[in-house]
Parts: C-alpha cells; structure tokens; sequence
C-alpha cells in the first residue's frame, strides 16, 4: 500500500521532513518500507502488519503521526449541501481536496422520509451490523477531476469515473470500503442485506458468473443480489456513462464473514482486505457523507435526502482497566501519568484517571485489534520509542537440561564426518511412488523382530493435502529417496565421488496416535572411489564392505550384548549385496547396494552404496561407557589355519562355532585371506584364518595352544572344512 | 683378544697387574679402530650392560671376591668405569678422516630417502558438517552459555500447537501469512486436532510450558516447513531457532538486553542492536530486530541494501492468551511474564556465507557442501 506524505499533512502539521517522517513511523511500528519521488510527489511504500487495518489510509497515518509529535488531529467534515438546493454542475471541481477549510459537519438526524421511501433491511445481524447510504441524482458520470485522478494514479490505481474514483479516494483517506450503485438498475425500490438462496448467481465487476451459496452474504434489490457483500459489487447495476441516479453504499460487514467469502470465491479485493481485518464501525456515516462531496463535486447532481443510516447492531466496546504498574511490570521502565494520557489521548483513546496510578480507557471503534491491558501497553511501548528502553539482563534461577537424545545425536554425527560423510539435508517431500515403495514394512515386516506398526495397523504414508506438486505429495518414509535425489544432482554434475549422509525425520502413519508418527533415522549414501588416486596410490572403490565397517563403526557406540547380521533387507536393495543388523534381536539398519534396476531407473552407471539406521530402535541403547581392561604382559601366540569350506558356510557360521568352544585365551580370530578359484573348485572357497592366543596371568605353553589348536581344526571339519594347513 | 680373568690372587701386586693388562688392553683396541662399525663393536664388547667388560668386572671381579675385600674392589672398578667410558668417547671421534667417510656414507644413504615434500599431502577426507546446521549450532551455544536449554518438538504438529494455543483464532487473516501444508485426510477430526507441518517451531513454546512449571529458559532449534517451491530465494524446507524465557521478573528490557548480548555473542562486540514494532499472535508488544550490518559495520553495503542494518528476527513479550493455555501449569499471567524470539537459520547463513541462492543447502552438491569444513 501507498502513502503519499502530502495527502496525509493534510491532516496533522508536521515540521518533519518527509525522509524523517518516514522514519519516526516506522519506529513506531507503521513501517514505511520505502520512500521514493514520482511525477513530483514524494511517495512512501507501506508495509503495514495484518493487524493495523486502521493505518491502512492518509488518515489513520496522521493519526499515528499526530501522536508521536504530540500535534493536533484535524478532523474530517464533509461540506454538503442544503438538500435540493444545488445546481447540478460537473464542470467545475468545488471540494478542496484538503480539509483545513471545512466547517462543522452537517450530519443531520436521520431523514425518516427518505428511509422510508428507499427502505434498507438488514435481515443477518450478524453479517452486517450496520449500513448507511446516501442518494444522489442527475450526476454526469464521467473521468475525475485532475486532481483526484492524479492521487490515484500515484497510488497505483487507474481512475475508472467520478464515481467509482471517489470511492476509491475516500478509501485511501479514511480507509472504509464504499460502494456505488445505479440507482435505476436497483428494482424493487429496497436494499436487503441477506444470505444468498440456493442457486442464484451473481456476476461481479469483474465480469464473473459467481455461483452463490447460502453462506455467502449479499447485498440485494428487491428481486436479487447486487453484490457480494465487502468483496465487490454486481456487474449488472455497476455506475456507467448512463447513470443518472446513484445509491452509496458505506457498511460494515463482519470479518469472518467476508473472509469465508473471498476465500470461497478466491477473490482478494481492496474492499475485503480490510473487512477481513476489521473495519471501524463508527465511520460508515463519514465515509458516505465524504464519497457523496466528492461526488457532487465531480459529478454534480443532488442529494436525494437524508443519509440513510441503518444499525442491526452495536459495536458496544467496553473500557479497559490500565495500571501504571503493570506498565512498569511487563516494559520495565516507569511511565508518568501524563505521557500515558498523551499518547494514548492522541491515539483516539477515550482516557479517564483512576485513582491509585489507574486509568480507564476507551477503545476507539476503528481500533479493533486493541482489546486488553497489554495491547495498551504495546502504543506506549511503540510510541515511546522501543530503542528508548534501557538493555537489561534478566537473573535466573533454573537449571539448564540437556535432552536425552543431544548426545547421542552428536555422537552419530561426529562419527558419520570422522568417517568422511559431508552432512546434507533433503527436502522432505516425496512422491507418492517413492513413499510406498521405501515404507518401514519393507524394512521390517521380513524381521525376526516385530513390525513398528504399534497398533498392528499396517503403517501408512502421510499424504500432503496442498502438496507443491505431485512429486512431492507425501511425507518421506525414509531418508533414502533424498539422499538418492542428491547423489543423482552429484552424479549429472561430475561429482563422481559421494558420500553423504543426513540425520531426519521420516513420517508414517502408525495407528490413531499422531505425535508418533514421525521417527528420526540416519541415512547415509557412498558411491566411487573410498581412496581416490593419487600420485601416492591407486584409487581403492568403495565397497559394501566400507559400508559395513562404518554401520560397525556407529553401532559400536551403543551398549549391547550382541550384534548379528543377516540378508532379510528390502526389495530396493541389491538382494546378495546388503544386510540387515540386528541389536540383540531387534533390526536397527539395512544397509548396501542400491538393487541395480532402480540404479538403471535413475540412470546412475555407477555402484550405489545405501544405509539407514532406525535411531528411535538404536537410541534404546545407552551410549556405550569406556571400559579399561588391563593389557596383558605375556606374549601373543599366533597360528594360521588353511581350509577349505563350501560357499554355504559364511563366516558367521564359523566365528560362532569357535565361539562355541569357549576358548578363553583366543583373543581374536579373524579370516586373513580367502581364494576363490580353479584349484578351490566350484563352490567352494578357501580361507586361511588367522589367531591369536594370550593369557593375562602367564606365558601360554606350548602344548596348550597345540591342543587349543587342535579343537579348532576338529569344530571347523565338523562344518565341512577341508584343513589344507596349519 | 682380552678376556677378564678371574682373580685367585687378591695380593695388591696382582691387583695392579691384573688393572694394568686391563688398561693396556683397552688402549689397543682404541687404537685399532678404524670404521664406524668398529667402534660399535669396541663399545658394545666393553660397555654392553649384559656381558661388556665393565660387567664381567663386577661379576667376576667384585662378586666371589672375601668379604673384606669387596671395599677395594669396588673402588677399582669405580676408578676403571670413567676410564673405560672415556676411551669409548674418544674412540668415536678419534679420525676426524674416518667420522667424514662414515657421515658422507650416511648423507648419501638419506639423500637417496629424499622425498619431494611439496608433493600434495595424502588426505583421509573428513566430512563436513551442514552449513545451515552449523550456524543453527553456533545460535544455540550463545544462549546455552546463558543459561537456556535445548528443546524440540515435532514436525507434524497439529492446529492447536500451531496455532490456536499461540493464539492465532480460527480463519484469522493471520494464517494467512504462513503458506501452512496441511496433512491430507483430517477432516473427520475436530479442527485443532488436524495435523499440519509446522510452520514455525513456535509449538515448542507451548509443549514445553505444558511440561515445565515457570521458570524457562528454551532455546528451541528446529527444521519448519511452508508452501513455498523450492527456487533461488525460497525453500519448503528451513530452519529456525526459537526462545523462550518466562520467569516471575522478566520485562521488554530484558528481551532487548538478552538479544542483544546474543548478537554480540555471534557476531562481535561491536554489532549494535534496534528494536521496531512488528505483529505476531503469540506475542504482545512484538518486535522485529534488526542488527548493524555485520559486513560493512553500519556505513552501508550491497548486504544490508546501503541502510546499515539487516533484519534478523522476530520477537515479543509472550502474550497473555498463550499462557492462558498453560495456566493450569503454573503460567498466571498476572503473575508471571516472559519474552519470546525466533530467527531463520538460512537467512543468517546466507548473510554469513554469501551464498546467493537458498536451494543450494538442500541439492547436496559436494562441491557447495566441501566448502564449509
């Protein structure tokens, strides 16, 4: 919106200049966003917050600029005429667009006459709580003076005609929304303001066949609706270059109302823009008696009557209790009596002493936005000037928690850029194709450890009522399709070598509950080299083992009895190259390659290593507490065993039969090589496995690790191994 | 070769023989020395702690000797000790012409390890942390050394959290300016159950109050979502830092004084604060802060759009209608008092970093992301 500071000086004596003037309202919180120069004029662009409808015009600005230099208001009067007794003349523009030279309004009572012969009902009270109108005939409908039409153009309007300009100037000025009808398309001789009937349709000004609802508020002539009540008026009785007569409208309609409306009707007028947000009941006599002197002056014509001014219901505001001690209680400064008086009392505020540093204030009709205390405590603040309060520190007295999870979130984190992952962060939003195929059931649902569904529900989606597209319809239930979307950016861009990982939300609908359904997951993505060449080395792929050694490594932070590892993981992954790991029985990870159709699917050409951890499973584990264990002074035995096993016996399957044995002094016992080939024979594999014996207490003899030895060799033949040395 | 001999004669004539065969012994094989590898040998066969000559002394001098002589041949071997020490030490450098070969020897051999040590280093690649995450924990260090805690919440909130307890009413223009995504498939609920994305982390106020009688201090950092297409200067997806403090004392003073101390605290102590009238539901009187330009101090730049300031965040005294919500929980608002503020991590990040484009946080382009380590 758009202030020229001209217009508004009109109304309060400003010494400021306009740069200045710009700069003590926005301070005062009527944020002038801008100030240029235009055709001469000075020019402020506002950026008023939604709940100062009431400064949205030249004056309420004054009004604000006449507290903060503590200058008088002037007031608006229209100057109209005795009742048929001016000559029609549209030539000459008679109304001074200042005020200064107006005299004492001339309102007069109610017209019972004139009411009667144009009879106006309000039949919803609540809709419409007052309407007031004012008739003029024999007007010559044509452009705007120039002056009128030159403030419209600087405030960014086209001028239309004389008389759908002077609703708009009044707007600008006084900020209520009027309207202006063809008197003569009016049929019925009435003005009904009533909730639309089942089926009619009204077209509006803009040229659209509005199909109306019961819910819709209409202004209506005697057979059927004239216009959309604080939205905008009727196509079919809208003022044209043959109007004669005119009927002006200045309402109140009710804010909810009129915004149910312009929501149902996608419509966002400058009428409904501010019954939205609450227009001043009191002002709709002086915003009619205003449009009717811009009309006459620019059109001619004369009144028809009184003002018709019809009330369905009074906007009774009670007065407010304000404490000088709760003004220093909440802004923490002291106010006297006398600044509070001041500016409020400049502010249109009705304020009466109280005795003990109290006052009674009345709130003016046009401030709907102030209703308590504190609201009043807020025009102190902002006219006093925030930056006049002093900076204090307050004491406290509680103590600060950390969160449960805080460390072992940072514990993840660290290890994921210790182990080289740069963190990302991914929209949130994925298609709905992407949603279900990378839901939780696959992940768990093949488990030996119970589906998270919690109700027994199968888990479902979150779908996006207003998504931002369709791609991008549902809440993810992974992390993997955003960290895939951001390898897919690396990849088309060169960047061959990826790893990624990102600490999230995923969302899944688990039953009734609904706080629950969102759970924290990590996710990491590593595609290309984990060593890349250099002059030093060759580059080294990274492979489904580096993956494996890095979910090692992150579990390896949580206390548990027993970490197992199987092939159960979901249909996006390559089926013999990934896992799923098990903490003492409950899956926490799957992990691997990406399945080669989905990597073909997004056009990667190169192997694509995935993993997501189930934080909210793994952070029902402690982090792990450090352990000392004494380092033993006695030297380590080490022997190889060769053997030969089928492909049918993984490495799990022999760590746990020699964990069986129970052996001890065997401190470790790993695989150091294995061969596959012609002279192993099809299906089959060698292994040469390397341990370690050692005793805390005394060096291990001979004939000990021989017949330790021994024991191994039979518990790996007992699996089918074939020893080939020893 | 000399070897020690065992002493059968402890007359001081065989003392003196048996000492001076030893020295004579010692002069000679000095004497002979004419390599590196030689005196090695040399030291190691007299000084060897195991079996060098100075040990066999005392194992076959000192030890079986009577009891009585055990004084006189400690002080010999005590007199013999430096000797021995001595003749090593001047064995080493005894040929000037010897100790040059062996160093060019050694000088040669370390030269052929010679590397070329402006070769680029090998880099075992260490991740990087999240440009906007690392600002967000900049933010929330400031005020946990001020004594705040970490709050969170979730990001599927319902209305009432969103916005009905932070007292945004029903079809209020409002909501509006919040672009809010709402979950599909709510209608059968009553409206402030529905589920929505959160818009802002502002629910948190509320869900902490809910569980903590006053007094708070909250820092609340967390991601929010909006209905806005991902392009140069929007995102759906942002962050914020959120705070609350609510205590029998606190005033609009202190809400300046407090955000001001941050702003120091993250950006230096010269970064001056100013404080202007803004509206949010949730608070009452509200604010906007701005601060001076942290890039050109104040006299103006392209950053702060030549004014000297820049806008970083939105705060007010928290709004009776919000602890009416929570009065139950101790929150009397005739009583007790608070402040609350939020700040967009992107922004401040992207003021920081000069970074022209808000979709670059959420491409994971390595190249943008390798940046920040």
């Amino acid at each position: 919106m758009r202030i020229l500071p001209a217009w508004l000086r009109e109304f309060v004596n400003v010494a400021a200049n306009d740069r200045q003037l710009a700069e003590d309202l926005t301070s005062a919180g009527i944020a002038v966003e801008s100030v240029q120069e235009e055709n001469g004029a000075t020019i402020y662009e506002m950026d008023l917050t939604t709940n100062r409808v009431d400064a949205m015009n030249h004056y309420g600005v004054a009004r604000e600029a006449s507290a903060i230099y503590d200058v008088k208001l002037k007031k608006v009067s229209p100057m109209l005429p005795e009742r048929k007794t001016r000559q029609s003349n549209s030539a000459v523009w008679r109304a001074p667009i200042g005020m200064t030279s107006f005299t004492k309004d001339e309102l007069n009572a109610d017209d019972s006459t004139t009411a009667e012969a144009f009879p106006i009902v309000i039949e919803d009270a609540q809709g419409c709580a007052r309407y007031t109108a004012r008739i003029v005939r024999n007007v010559k409908i044509g452009p705007s003076p120039q002056p009128v039409a030159r403030r419209l153009e600087l405030l960014g309007s086209r001028p239309i005609n004389n008389a759908a300009d002077a609703t708009n100037y009044a707007l600008n000025e006084l900020g209520h929304p009027t309207h202006v009808f063809d008197l003569d398309l009016l049929e019925g001789g009435t003005i009904i303001v009533r909730r639309a009937r089942e089926g009619e349709v009204l077209k509006t000004l803009d040229g659209v066949d509005r199909k109306l609802s019961t819910d819709d508020l209409v202004i209506a002539d005697g057979r059927k609706p004239v216009a959309l009540a604080g939205v905008m008026g009727g196509f079919d009785s809208m003022i044209t270059e043959r109007t004669k007569n005119v009927l002006i409208e200045s309402a109140w309609f009710d804010p909810a109302t009129v915004r149910s409306m312009a929501k149902r009707h996608l419509m966002h007028t400058d009428a409904s823009h501010r019954f939205e947000r609450g227009a001043d009941w009191g002002i709709t006599p002086l915003a009619c008696d205003r449009v009717a002197e811009l009309i006459l002056a620019s059109a001619g014509g004369e009144l028809h009557g009184e003002q018709i001014d019809t009330v369905a219901r009074k906007a009774e505001r009670a007065s407010i209790a304000l404490h000088r001690s709760e003004v220093n209680r909440i802004l923490g400064i002291d106010f006297d009596e006398d600044e509070i008086q001041r500016i409020l009392g400049r502010l249109g505020f009705g304020v009466t002493r109280a005795p003990e540093g109290s006052f009674s204030i009345q709130i003016p009709t046009w401030r709907l936005d102030v209703e308590r205390e504190v609201d009043l405590l807020e025009e102190l603040a902002r006219v006093h000037g925030y930056n006049q309060f002093p900076n204090t520190l307050p004491a406290f007295t509680g103590a600060v928690v950390t969160l449960p999870d805080e460390p072992k979130n940072a514990k993840l984190r660290e290890t994921m850029l210790a182990l080289g992952y740069d963190e990302s962060i991914s929209i949130t939003f994925v298609s709905e194709q992407e949603a279900k195929a990378f839901a939780s059931s696959h992940s768990s649902n093949t488990g030996l450890s119970g589906a998270p569904s919690l109700g027994g529900a199968p888990a479902e989606p979150l779908a996006i009522a207003n998504p931002l597209s369709e791609e991008a319809g549902y809440l993810r239930t992974s992390l993997i399709p955003g960290l895939l979307n951001m390898v897919g950016y690396n990849l088309n861009r060169g960047n061959a070598n990826v790893r990624l990982f990102e600490a999230g939300e995923v969302f899944e609908k688990l039953g009734d509950r609904s706080i629950e359904d969102e759970r924290r997951h990590l996710g990491f993505v590593a595609t290309g080299d984990a060593i890349t060449k250099s002059v030093h080395s060759a580059a080294q792929p990274y492979t489904f083992f580096h993956m494996k050694g890095d979910v090692e490594e992150l579990l390896a932070a949580f206390e548990h009895q027993e970490l197992h590892f199987d092939d159960h993981t979901p249909p996006y992954f390559h089926p013999g190259r990934s896992a799923r790991a098990l903490m003492d029985g409950e899956t926490v990870a799957c992990f691997g390659q990406l399945h080669p159709d989905l990597a073909t699917e997004r056009k990667f050409r190169q192997e694509i290593y995935i993993a997501e951890l189930m934080l909210e499973r793994v952070y029902r584990h402690p982090l792990r507490e450090p352990r000392y264990q004494r380092i033993s002074k006695f030297p380590t035995v080490e022997r190889d065993f060769s053997f030969i096993f089928d492909e049918a016996v993984t490495f799990e399957r022999i760590r746990s039969a020699i964990e069986e044995l129970g052996l001890g002094e065997l401190q470790k016992f790993v695989p150091a090589e294995i061969f596959r080939g012609e002279k192993v024979g099809a299906g089959k594999y060698s292994v040469l496995l390397h341990a370690e014996f050692q005793s805390n207490e005394r060096t291990l003899r001979d004939d000990e690790v021989a017949q330790w030895s021994a024991q191994i060799v039979v518990k790996l033949q007992s699996l089918g191994g074939v020893l080939r040395a020893q | 070769m000399y070897t020690v001999p065992k002493l059968e004669d402890y007359s001081p004539e065989a003392l003196d023989r048996a000492v001076a065969d030893l020295r004579r012994a010692l002069a000679e094989e000095e004497a002979s020395i004419s390599s590196q590898a030689d005196w090695k040998a040399f030291r190691d066969r007299w000084l060897a702690r195991k079996n060098g000559i100075l040990t066999q002394l005392n194992n076959l001098w000192l030890k079986p000797c009577p009891a009585d002589l055990k004084r006189t041949i400690g002080q010999i071997i005590n007199t013999l000790r430096p000797e021995i020490e001595h003749f090593v030490t001047h064995g080493q450098s005894r040929d000037e012409d010897i100790r040059t070969v062996i160093d060019s020897l050694s000088k040669d051999a370390l030269a052929a390890d010679r590397l070329d040590i402006t070769l680029p280093g090998i880099q075992r690649p260490i991740g990087v942390k999240h440009p906007v995450l690392r600002v967000m924990d900049e933010i929330v260090a400031v005020f946990k050394a001020m004594g705040y805690s970490v709050g969170e919440g979730p990001e599927v909130e319902t209305d009432y959290y969103n916005f009905e307890s932070l007292n945004f009413p029903p079809d209020h223009p409002a909501r509006d300016t919040q672009d809010t995504l709402f979950i599909a498939g709510q209608e059968s609920k009553p409206a402030r159950d529905r589920l929505l994305l959160r818009t802002h982390t502002s629910p948190v106020q509320i869900r902490t109050m809910e569980q903590q009688p006053p007094p708070v201090r909250i820092v609340i950092p967390g991601k929010v979502h909006r209905n806005d297409p991902l392009d140069a200067t929007h995102s759906p997806v942002f962050h914020q830092v959120e705070g609350l403090a609510v205590d029998t004392n606190i005033t609009f003073c202190d809400l300046k004084g407090t955000l001001d101390h941050a702003m120091k605290a993250l950006f230096g102590s010269s970064v001056k604060t100013r404080f202007y009238p803004s509206f949010f539901p949730f608070t009452e009187p509200s604010a906007d802060m701005q601060v001076s330009c942290i890039f050109c101090g104040g006299k103006g730049c392209r950053k702060c759009k030549f004014s000297g300031w820049i806008e970083l965040l939105g705060c007010g005294m928290v709004d009776p209608n919000v602890f009416d919500f929570v009065k139950h929980n101790g929150y009397d608002s005739s009583k007790i008092s608070g402040f609350a503020f939020g700040m967009g991590v992107e922004r401040i990040a992207i003021l920081k970093y000069e970074v022209e484009e808000i979709q670059l946080f959420y491409e994971g382009d390595v190249r943008f992301l390798e940046q920040f380590a």
